[in-house]
């Protein structure tokens, strides 16, 4: 009787053990899905589309370096940043959604000294809108959140400025506003809204225009260098493209998985 | 009762305070709702000028949400059961286009200050 009575303490003590770390682990254990928030993996909002939007299960963008040039990429970069109304600001506070940037600073841990001279001297980056996105994990206020279709975007209302997502984003796509980002726009476009001091912005794969059967601005204007498409749909263009190239991503190693690809 | 004659003259000076927003008021023009610049092209709102006028900052906040959170692009009216675009520049202010005879006449009279053009682009263009 004595020894049993212990027993039954020990197995009871064990269950209320049980009990209390069966949140933590589910937490832990969550995510990556429509349910609820996880620590692990970043949860992902469901899209609803209306009749005309472009859908895909997972969207991504290829970008052929051997096809961008200087022209090229500054009309892209000065397409994207005029329609969605980004400043630019002379100094280190500048914002930029897509930029034109050197080789060696886009793949840290790939290129080596003896590069061929006439190959791509720079190609452009932008948010990789990764599969495992370590902005959307750091927001207190889960004012960037991802999308069913791997979209990345911000919820500039909700944004508080704690630059969390900048400390933890490790291709620095993410630009913040330290002034009226107005004053130093020479033109605005009055269908996309501006931002204002104190947030936090980035590319968001021209979401607005996929809502309306559009093309990312970018990828109209990139005369065949960028391509955007379904990574889940083997018949798309960017599937086509990976399995018909080899193809880099920006620091595969950290685990983020990026979903722009650059065809070398 | 001590400091009987400080605690009435503390009191006296507490209801004059208490009541200057009453009696500072007296003899001046009661509210009246501003004019308002009514559209010209076009004759129905998403819902009924009842509707709106009450409700509208929270129809706004509720948008919002269902665009940049969900997705959700589009609005059904309840009043004439047409599809509007959610959408404050694209749809509110494609009718009201000018933001200082709509938006502001009656925000400012009721003296409040709603951030929303602090990003989104008043048409008309901004003040310098």
């Amino acid at each position: 009787m004595k020894t049993q009575r212990r027993n039954f303490l020990k197995i009871a003590a064990m269950a209320v053990l049980g009990w209390g770390v069966r949140p933590a682990s589910e937490l832990l254990a969550a995510g990556g899905g429509t349910a609820s928030e996880g620590l692990l993996f970043a949860s992902r909002h469901k899209v609803h589309v209306g009749p005309n939007a472009l859908t895909a299960s997972r969207w991504a963008m290829v970008i052929d370096t051997a096809k961008l040039n200087e022209k090229v990429m500054e009309d892209i970069v000065h397409t994207c940043h005029s329609i969605h109304n980004v400043p630019t600001i002379p100094g280190n506070q500048n914002i930029k959604w897509i930029w034109e940037t050197h080789m060696d600073h886009l793949f840290l841990e790939d290129l080596h000294e003896y590069q061929p001279e006439a190959g791509a001297k720079s190609a452009l980056a932008l948010c990789n809108h990764c599969d495992n996105p370590p902005c959307v994990r750091v927001c207190p206020t889960k004012a960037t959140f991802q999308r069913e279709d791997g979209i990345v975007m911000m919820d500039f209302h909700r944004c508080i400025g704690c630059r969390y997502c900048m400390a933890g984003c490790p291709y620095g796509s993410r630009s913040f506003n330290f002034m009226d980002p107005r004053k130093h726009l020479e033109t605005t476009n009055p269908d996309f809204p501006t931002r204002t001091k104190g947030v936090v912005e980035k590319c968001e794969f021209c979401a607005e225009r996929l809502a309306e059967g559009k093309m990312p601005a970018c990828v109209e204007v990139s005369e065949g260098a960028l391509a955007f498409g379904d990574l889940g749909d083997p018949e798309s263009e960017v599937r086509k493209l990976l399995a018909e190239r080899f193809s880099i991503r920006r620091s595969p190693t950290l685990g983020t998985k990026p979903c722009v690809y650059y065809l070398v | 009762m001590y400091d009987k004659n400080k605690i009435l003259i503390g009191l006296a000076v507490f209801v004059v305070f208490m009541t200057y927003p009453f009696w500072n008021n007296i003899g001046s023009a009661a509210y009246q709702r501003p004019e308002l610049e009514k559209p010209k092209n076009a004759k129905d709102c998403v819902e009924s000028v009842e509707f709106m006028r009450a409700e509208h900052m929270a129809m706004l906040n509720e948008w919002r949400d269902e665009v940049v959170r969900g997705g959700e692009h589009e609005y059904h009216s309840t009043a004439n059961h047409q599809v509007f675009q959610k959408s404050l520049s694209k749809t509110c202010m494609k009718c009201h286009e000018n933001k200082d005879q709509f938006c502001d006449k009656c925000h400012a009279t009721v003296s409040v200050n709603p951030y929303c053009w602090d990003c989104h682009v008043d048409p008309k263009g901004e003040k310098k």
